[in-house]
């Protein structure tokens, strides 16, 4: 019956005024009814289906090519990852690796003091641990502020605000190795920065050398990268505001810093949480911009949780696969924690 | 008829010509290049492909080979492979032995450095030939010392006195890096060694740190202290990752650069006549004036289905007449003992790179034994990452230098631990 419906409605809308079939239909009816064939071919086998295994269950059967992605592509490496994480040796097939138990998470927790890597048998995992509480901390509280900021700019009537959403998007769309090379000349000594404080009468600061510097430019190239994202999100949530409570706020004569926090922040701040947690998700799993921008230097002064994960698997000339194994472990567990606090952000939300 | 007649006559042709091709085996090898070797080898491997109509080789050109050891373990990867770290690979590489035409030749003039290619107790497998033999040793740029009017160090002088004279021509030129050092471990053995370290136990273990080791350590924390040495080599970047200092060398903002003969080629080409610059021998220490030697290999991969045509491309690669074209545009120093003795005629080389390669042939002679034990040595990469990692911690001051000992000691032994567990 509706398919019938469907089927007229589609033709008053593709016959022109004086009835004649416009020649994109002529191509494009037959061409449907070929893409539809295999579908309909599907219709039959569909209902037999349905007919054995009851309505209530076919949900179960749309949902299973999805799980069988996800089970192939996420499930089965977490299992992999964790049973690599209880084996040791260089070996990497899985049935050639000696089983240690929790000898490598016993290996990574020997410490005489969490609060001191120097103190830790695997001190590079615990620096790495440090900087990036250290990195997500001041990142988050700079993209929120950024954003925000941003945000509530872009969206006043102000001029050319289509070309600025857009300037301030587009470090996003970039890739984050290309993003940190650009950092990288124009931040090394022989950089643009440097040129411009030289021609200015100063000294040359070698960036990369000194380790507050170093972090200092890994959070803000993190922030000018990634926070196009969060300003879309706070954008949406911007207009999502009814208009009538500033109206009523303006006749009120109420000062505008009062507006700012009385209005926009608590309606923002369903928004400002989710961007917050997104943060901290991408914060904990910094890698790729940092190690290019500085190589986890100086010293160990950037070097980040993925970055050692990384380096222990691949670099080393024994491929610790199994320590690697139980540090991204370690690192998921904290992730996991993460994006439930995202979800119940996400919850409250709705409702 | 004769339609059908001609139509079968026309497939016939076709066959004919499309058989060969599907007779063909086609091998892949791995390659990364220091400079223009890369070039060279494509060229090489034609010329091959046309005397070999069965066979075809596919270089696959990589900036390193950093994803080689991962593949070799899963029984993937490529037929043959340039690898640098002969030892820690020498488990996957394919013994050609039983292939080779004439696997005397190989003995005779590829014997020193086959040993750096097996796994420890074997005595007799051919897993490939050296694509260069190198050399640690320093290039100085011989324009700043004249600017500075500053007498270059003789060929004898220590590494101290070097790092005297090239404060002072740094001081009067501007010039950013006294001593630009690689950072890399290997070519810190270079100092340790000079200083008399012995790197290894009675029992053949590694015992890294010793006094000659410690008196090395000392003199590049020293060096980075009094400003010899920059941190944004050796204190820039975390863990075992290579720095050179290429760049800056290019730029004229480093006075010397220790790094090794794989570097002339680049030099030659990058530099140009931008300034004058030199190799020069070794500096000395109080044991020795050794480098390190080391250099790359192109071998044979276990995982192989075709053996034997492996054998074939590597028989016409590693031939006197065809290796010695190799070194010889690539601006290599011989990694085969025959051209060693006779010499390489580089024909593309400028009198600056020529000069430079005579440089570097005429140290092999002064490496020391240990040099060639400790490039031998299966394990030598963990060595070398657990020092570098360590002593850069020590230059940025997050450690102190009785702490990186400590650390070296600890992380030798777990990673040698952890590479011994079955």
């Amino acid at each position: 019956m509706s398919g019938r419906r469907d089927g007229v409605s589609t033709d008053a809308a593709q016959n022109g005024p004086a009835g004649t079939v416009p020649a994109a239909a002529i191509v494009a009816r037959p061409l449907g009814a070929l893409i539809a064939l295999p579908l309909r071919l599907l219709d039959a086998p569909m209902r037999a289906l349905q007919r054995t295994i009851g309505e209530r269950r076919m949900p179960y059967v749309f949902l299973a090519p999805n799980a069988a992605f996800f089970g192939v592509f996420v499930f089965l490496p977490i299992a992999i990852n964790l049973w690599f994480s209880v084996t040791g040796g260089p070996a990497l097939f899985l049935s050639e690796r000696p089983y240690v138990g929790a000898g490598q998470y016993g290996y990574l927790f020997e410490c005489g003091s969490f609060l001191d890597p120097n103190s830790c048998r695997e001190d590079h995992f615990w620096r790495g641990v440090a900087n990036t509480a250290k990195f997500t901390l001041f990142q988050v509280v700079a993209m929120v502020a950024f954003s925000l900021i941003t945000a509530v700019v872009l969206n006043m009537k102000i001029r050319a605000r289509g070309f600025f959403r857009a300037v301030y998007f587009f470090p996003v769309l970039l890739s984050p190795v290309v993003v940190a090379l650009i950092w990288k000349w124009i931040l090394q000594r022989d950089g643009l920065l440097n040129a411009a404080i030289t021609s200015l009468g100063g000294q040359k600061i070698l960036f990369f050398v000194d380790p507050g510097w170093a972090m200092f430019w890994a959070v803000l190239v993190s922030v000018w990268a990634h926070m196009g994202f969060y300003t879309l999100i706070l954008l949406a949530g911007l207009q999502a505001i009814p208009a009538d409570l500033y109206e009523a706020a303006e006749m009120d004569a109420t000062p505008r810093w009062r507006v700012f926090r009385r209005i926009t922040l608590p309606m923002l701040w369903p928004n400002m949480v989710v961007v917050i947690v997104l943060a901290l998700i991408k914060g904990v799993q910094t890698f790729d911009e940092v190690f290019v921008l500085t190589g986890g230097g100086p010293g160990t002064a950037t070097l980040m949780v993925v970055q050692y994960i990384y380096e222990t698997a691949f670099s080393n000339q024994v491929q610790n696969f199994g320590l690697a194994a139980a540090a991204s472990c370690v690192l998921g567990v904290v992730l996991f924690g993460l994006t439930l606090a995202q979800l119940a952000a996400s919850r409250r939300r709705a409702t | 008829m004769k339609m059908i007649a001609k139509a079968l006559l026309l497939a016939l042709a076709l066959a004919a010509g499309v058989c060969p091709a599907l007779a063909q085996t086609s091998l892949r090898m791995t390659w990364y290049s220091d400079g223009n070797e890369g070039e060279v080898m494509a060229d090489l491997l034609k010329r091959f492909e046309s005397k070999n109509a069965d066979i075809k080789v596919v270089l696959d050109q990589v900036p390193v080979n950093e994803t080689l050891p991962v593949q070799l373990a899963s029984g993937q990867g490529p037929d043959m492979a340039r690898v640098g770290d002969m030892g820690g690979l020498a488990r996957y590489m394919l013994d050609l032995r039983p292939y080779l035409k004439n696997a005397a030749y190989w003995e005779a003039n590829y014997a020193p450095f086959l040993a750096w290619m097996r796994v420890p107790g074997d005595t007799s497998s051919i897993p490939g030939f050296m694509t260069q033999l190198t050399l640690t040793g320093p290039f100085v740029n011989k324009t700043l010392f004249e600017q500075a009017g500053i007498a270059m160090p003789d060929s004898k002088a220590t590494w101290q006195e070097w790092a005297k004279a090239t404060k002072e021509v740094a001081a009067k030129t501007g010039a950013a890096f006294p001593i630009a050092f690689d950072r890399s471990g290997h070519r810190f053995f270079a100092l340790a060694i000079s200083q008399g370290a012995t790197v290894f136990n009675a029992a053949g273990e590694p015992a890294v740190v010793d006094e000659g080791f410690k008196r090395a350590a000392q003199l590049i924390a020293e060096w980075h202290k009094s400003g010899i040495m920059s941190k944004e080599l050796w204190g820039s970047v975390a863990g075992s990752a290579y720095r050179g200092a290429n760049e800056e060398f290019k730029n004229a903002q480093a006075v010397m650069y220790m790094s090794g003969s794989w570097q002339i080629g680049q030099f030659d080409k990058t530099v140009g006549d931008a300034f004058d610059w030199v190799a020069v021998p070794t500096p000395c220490g109080p044991a020795n004036c050794s480098g390190m030697p080391g250099g790359a290999a192109l071998v044979g991969i276990k995982a192989t289905r075709h053996p034997a045509e492996v054998a074939r491309v590597l028989d016409y690669l590693a031939s006197e007449e065809i290796v010695a074209e190799f070194y010889a545009r690539s601006l290599f120093v011989p990694g085969h003992l025959g051209l060693a003795a006779k010499g390489v005629d580089y024909k593309t080389a400028s009198p600056q790179a020529k000069a430079a390669l005579k440089v570097f042939s005429d140290e092999v002679s002064k490496l020391d034994p240990l040099a060639y034990r400790l490039q031998g040595y299966t394990s030598n990469r963990i060595v070398f990452n657990a020092v570098i990692s360590r002593l850069g911690q020590a230059v940025t001051g997050e450690a102190t230098l009785d702490e990186a000992y400590g650390r070296i000691t600890q992380d030798i032994a777990q990673q040698i631990a952890e590479r011994n567990k079955k």
